[in-house]
């Protein structure tokens, strides 16, 4: 008898269904919705009360249209009235609407939970299910809130059954997944353990998932899950298939249990206990023993089994990476899955081998697969698989095969598909960079790049050849005559034009003794693609030209001539007539050695991560940066500047000379976003010594941040592209801030990431929590993201929140201080003058005492000052002071492990228009960062 | 939760990306930005006219999924008895209990079918012993012979996991 029988059902719902399927435009389908919507509309307003038949029948409808794709914005109510029935078909489809179709209706969610409550109070299997499968497909937060704390209760209860334990296990991932914060840990955690002893397979299932993410937070609480994961697993693999019955699936035995629990052991290191361990190991020789066993089944679905357990052993060999007869073993398994005929194993066999080529054991085994998988980049039909083995030549490359690697990628390219070429360009820049031994070969590969894939050559691969040509001087010359020869060409990518205009600005001079390319003959190849070039390029080839003005006195003639034709210095864009205006006038006043000194090569730079691996582990996420060594190389790349373009950061900051930027590398953004203070009064820039304009953070982002330290709401940032506001609340020692982007433009902004840096210092102190917002920003749209805040401990650094997105065509990066300081988890105390002046005698141990005197910035005024102090978050103790000018507050600082109780008095001087301003609390780094914080505001 | 429109953007992108792949590729396509970038994959098996398309984080075997699709469809098979298209179509709610039979909130509830066709046969005879109760007029389905589709795909959206019914006739 089939479970389902056709004709039990609802007659209204077929008819409908039937009409709309007859429906022969879309028009008419419409149409029939519209109809039906506006007559369940009337029935469910109808004085007559519906029976829950009827309900069921019209909420079903609803679904259905709904999964149509057309809006529903009513029948909410009637969805959650059938939650309340006692007819399991009622309740059911009221689960089944609400799991669809919630929306964060704060009303109805009340009403949701209390249901929900009802039914896991019920005790009746089938309801509990029902609301646990709500739970766990809403998962929202308000759920997490209600139901954490229940859940586990019914997890480890003896009387459960199986079904409602196995629910309840993947409940609680669900809500742990959503929301960490809100599971709680209790004793619960060492009972969940023993669930993988349960009879029941799928209840051991459903806990080794759940396990499985809790012990990645929280390894040492489920230490004990290793030893009875290891014998649940020994168990399945060596039992003869018929010992589990339902749960074999084609021949193999538990294969989805064997695969998490795989997965499970893979969050720990090798079992310490040799028994355990000796155990284990077996476990793994026997799947991969198993894999050289002719099948049992020549279905698909049995090899597939098999090789999923086969896989996951793999993973684990690898994670474990300590044996090295295994990992060899495993390698070779892959190495015969790479020539299968089923495309699914070739796709997964690259993939793992990824990993294995990370390992000092395989590295050398996984690289004897060089030709099957050059083979496969250029004979794979599917995009996918082709994908991976670009991924895997990636991670097996090193010095030894570094030169052929690159020349097959290099040549793949040409053919690639369109979606991945932006990042085989990035890992061939990578390796080029890292395997250079002769940087020749090294000038060539990126040149070829540009040539090959020009458009898809990011500004950190075209800003990263010119840092090396730089700090190199062995290879100057010859990368000045390369890109000389390779601008004869007739059509060239505009950024070999950037390349090459910046080189042979800084080093044309290297081949001027040679008739072929003398200064003329250079400038001349160079102005020959100025016109096709956009405004960015433009400008990098003006600075060019005045860099050739003092290379080369002998073409200056011919360049003031160029710079002062009305193309030039009346050209619209201001930019390019600015540059033309003063470096004519440059040009014109300046004598040969301050020409000389401005117009001085670059000097080296510094010796830093390149910012490409950053860029690439951006577009691929963290988990596919395979290389140990690199990964950990580009987390300290990111401590130290962020994902910035290094060049732009590192251009002005490390050069003291004052030609900081003059060739506008770092001061010529790609479009206007660019704030005005970099690009403008560029003279103004070079003789000048502070290289603020350039600093990471996006100018005037301190001043903006200082705004923010008595006050929680406002606008952070805002240039042309962007607006960025705050709204934020504390209390106590945590904290809750809105940031609202905004897009001022009419275009959409395309891999919106806004990423929270965090020193590792201040990662320790301050706990920040935030999900990641949509990628796509409409034009005029505003997105919002809430970030969580925790104050573990005192701390004296702000966090950045850096932007990063596309638009038109071009890579934004906004770096912005995000304003959580210290003084946020103030909480004022009012207390007598008395008890003050105690309390200040108290704190009178000098390291306790921090002080500080400066000039007023704004004008002296009571009123003022006194909203600046409760703004800052402490008490205004009035009467306090024997002298009514000054000013004294205190509160109290709360963190997760101290309170400290903060006493300030401030000390305004009219006359000098001066104040002293002196904090004392019980630790010294808190009245440190107070001070300063404090007293930047007046 | 994502917004409606999202959802049906990736419904259609999904449908896009998956039918036109050839056969003999492989059932793993890498995640697009809709679907969370490349932590996220859709595996997917094409029966007949029809594609199950399920969409993975990393925390589960891709293999493993590709079964649990031959599970999904070999137990639609046992409770629909020779399942057809017309059966997903018109039994949407039965369709969403089967599948919250085995996956749960995103996650694998279960994998054996014999338990998972128990749950479905209990919940079944909950549903008759109820409708016997009502007397409410449950045994009338119009024959629908009708199976000239009008051209929009038809789907099925539940949650993370979307399924694809595309219009062609038959199933097996």
């Amino acid at each position: 008898m089939p479970a389902v029988s056709k004709g039990d059902g609802m007659r209204g719902l077929a008819v409908f269904i039937s009409d709309i399927r007859n429906c022969k435009s879309k028009e008419a389908e419409i149409k029939r919705i519209n109809k039906e919507l506006a007559n369940i509309r009337s029935k469910f307003k109808g004085d007559k009360a519906l029976d829950g038949y009827s309900k069921k029948k019209y909420v079903c409808k609803l679904l259905f249209i709904f999964l149509l794709g057309h809006d529903i914005d009513f029948g909410h109510m009637e969805a959650v009235n059938l939650l309340s029935s006692n007819r399991y078909t009622e309740k059911q489809i009221g689960y089944l609407f609400i799991s669809v179709l919630v929306n964060s209706n704060s009303e109805l969610i009340r009403l949701i939970n209390n249901a929900i409550k009802n039914d896991l109070a019920s005790r009746n299997p089938t309801f509990m299910g029902l609301a646990l499968h709500c739970i766990a497909n809403v998962g929202s937060r308000e759920m997490a809130e209600a139901f954490a704390g229940e859940i586990p209760k019914i997890l480890v209860a003896g009387d459960t059954m199986d079904s409602v334990k196995q629910s309840a296990a993947l409940c609680l991932l669900r809500l742990h997944r959503a929301s960490p914060d809100l599971v709680p840990v209790g004793d619960w955690t060492s009972r969940v353990v023993h669930l993988l002893n349960d009879q029941h397979l799928g209840v051991v299932t459903a806990a080794t998932s759940l396990i499985t993410t809790l012990a990645q937070k929280n390894p040492e609480e489920f230490k004990t899950s290793v030893s009875l994961a290891v014998s649940r697993l020994s168990r399945i693999v060596t039992s003869a298939s018929t010992d589990l019955q339902d749960y074999t699936y084609y021949f193999v035995p538990a294969p989805w249990l064997s695969v998490k629990l795989l997965r499970l052991l893979q969050c720990y290191p090798p079992p310490e206990d040799p028994a355990v361990r000796g155990r284990l190991t077996e476990c793994l020789e026997a799947i991969l023993n198993k894999a050289q066993e002719p099948p049992k089944s020549k279905k698909v679905q049995h090899s597939n089994a098999k090789n999923a357990v086969l896989f996951e052993a793999i993973s684990l060999v690898t994670h474990h990476d300590s044996e090295p007869n295994l990992l060899v073993r495993a390698c070779n398994q892959l190495g015969q899955f790479l020539q299968h005929r089923e495309t699914n194993l070739r796709y997964l066999a690259l993939e793992s081998m990824c990993t294995l080529a990370s390992s000092e054991f395989s590295h050398e085994a996984v690289k004897t697969h060089i030709e099957t998988v050059i083979n496969a980049l250029k004979t794979e039909r599917d995009v996918s698989v082709r994908q991976r083995a670009v991924d895997l030549l990636y991670a097996m490359c090193d010095r030894s095969n570094a030169q052929q690697i690159v020349a097959e990628m290099l040549s793949y390219l040409e053919t690639a598909d369109y979606s991945i070429r932006e990042e085989i360009v990035l890992k061939v820049a990578i390796l080029a960079e890292k395997y250079a031994v002769d940087y020749t070969w090294y000038v060539d590969t990126i040149l070829n790049l540009i040539r090959i894939a020009g458009d898809y050559v990011s500004e950190e691969v075209w800003y990263r050849v010119i840092q090396i040509v730089i700090n190199r001087d062995d290879v100057q010359g010859y990368a000045a005559k390369t890109v000389f020869e390779a601008l004869q060409a007739p059509a060239c990518h505009e950024n070999l034009v950037k390349v090459g205009g910046y080189i042979l600005g800084e080093f044309g001079n290297l081949i001027a003794g040679d008739p072929r390319s003398s200064p003329l003959t250079q400038f001349h190849l160079l102005h020959s693609k100025f016109h096709l070039c956009s405004v960015p390029t433009r400008a990098l080839l003006l600075s060019t030209y005045i860099k050739f003005v003092n290379l080369f006195p002998e073409v200056k003639g011919t360049i003031q001539d160029v710079l002062r034709s009305d193309s030039q210095l009346k050209n619209a864009d201001v930019e390019l007539q600015q540059r033309a205006v003063e470096y004519l006038r440059l040009s014109t006043v300046a004598s040969t050695d301050i020409l000389a000194t401005v117009l001085e090569e670059m000097p080296p730079f510094p010796e830093r991560e390149s910012s490409i691996l950053a860029k690439l582990k951006k577009k691929k996420g963290p988990s596919t940066v395979t290389d140990l060594e690199e990964a950990k190389r580009e987390r300290s790349a990111d401590v130290n500047g962020g994902p910035e373009p290094a060049l732009a950061s590192t251009s002005a900051v490390s050069t003291p000379s004052p030609s900081a930027d003059l060739l506008g590398l770092g001061a010529a953004p790609p479009v206007p976003a660019g704030p005005p203070p970099s690009s403008g009064g560029l003279l103004v820039d070079v003789f000048s010594d502070s290289p603020s304009a350039a600093a990471p953070l996006a100018p005037g982002s301190e001043d903006n941040f200082a705004r923010f330290v008595c006050k929680n709401n406002g606008v952070l940032f805002e240039n042309q592209l962007l607006q960025i506001g705050l709204k934020s609340e504390f209390r106590q020692n945590l904290g809750r801030m809105f940031i609202f982007y905004g897009n001022k433009t009419s275009t959409q902004f395309l891999n919106f990431t806004p990423t929270l840096i965090c020193s590792d210092d201040l990662q320790a102190n301050l706990s920040l929590q935030t999900k990641p917002v949509d990628p796509t920003v409409d034009g005029g749209a505003q997105v919002q993201q809430a970030v969580n805040i925790e104050c573990v401990s005192d701390f004296t650094e702000a966090p950045v929140l850096n932007i990063q997105f596309r638009y038109g065509g071009t890579f934004q990066n906004v770096s912005v201080k995000l304003p959580i300081t210290l003084n946020k988890f103030f909480q004022p105390t009012e207390m007598a003058s008395q008890d003050f002046f105690q309390r200040w005698k108290q704190l009178s141990n000098p390291q306790q005492e921090v002080q500080s005197i400066f000039k007023a910035k704004h004008p002296m005024d009571t009123e003022v000052t006194k909203a600046k102090i409760i703004g800052f978050g402490s008490a205004l103790l009035e009467e306090v002071d024997p002298n009514p000018a000054n000013f004294v507050g205190a509160g109290i600082i709360h963190t997760r492990t101290a309170q400290i109780g903060c006493l300030l008095r401030l000390e305004p001087n009219l006359q000098a228009q001066m104040y002293r301003l002196t904090l004392r609390t019980s630790r010294e780094t808190v009245s440190q960062r107070l001070c300063e914080l404090l007293s930047e505001q007046f | 939760m994502k917004s409606e429109d999202t959802q049906q953007q990736i419904i259609r992108e999904t449908f896009h990306l998956v039918s036109k792949r050839d056969e003999n590729v492989c059932n793993f396509l890498e995640g697009g930005l809709l679907i969370g970038g490349s932590d996220n994959k859709l595996i997917y098996r094409h029966y007949a006219t029809l594609y199950f398309v399920f969409c993975v984080d990393s925390s589960e075997s891709e293999l493993g999924i590709l079964d649990l699709i031959q599970v999904f469809v070999e137990t639609l098979d046992k409770c629909f008895e020779n399942v057809c298209e017309l059966d997903l179509i018109f039994h949407v709610d039965k369709v969403h209990n089967i599948l919250a039979e085995m996956v749960m909130g995103g996650m694998v509830l279960e994998t054996n079918m014999n338990e998972i066709v128990t749950q479905i046969d209990a919940q079944n005879k909950l549903e008759k012993s109820e409708a016997g109760l009502a007397g409410a007029p449950a045994r009338a389905v119009s024959a629908v012979k009708n199976m000239n589709l009008p051209e929009i795909p038809r789907n099925i959206n539940i949650g993370d996991i979307s399924i694809k019914v595309p219009n062609l006739p038959s199933f097996k």
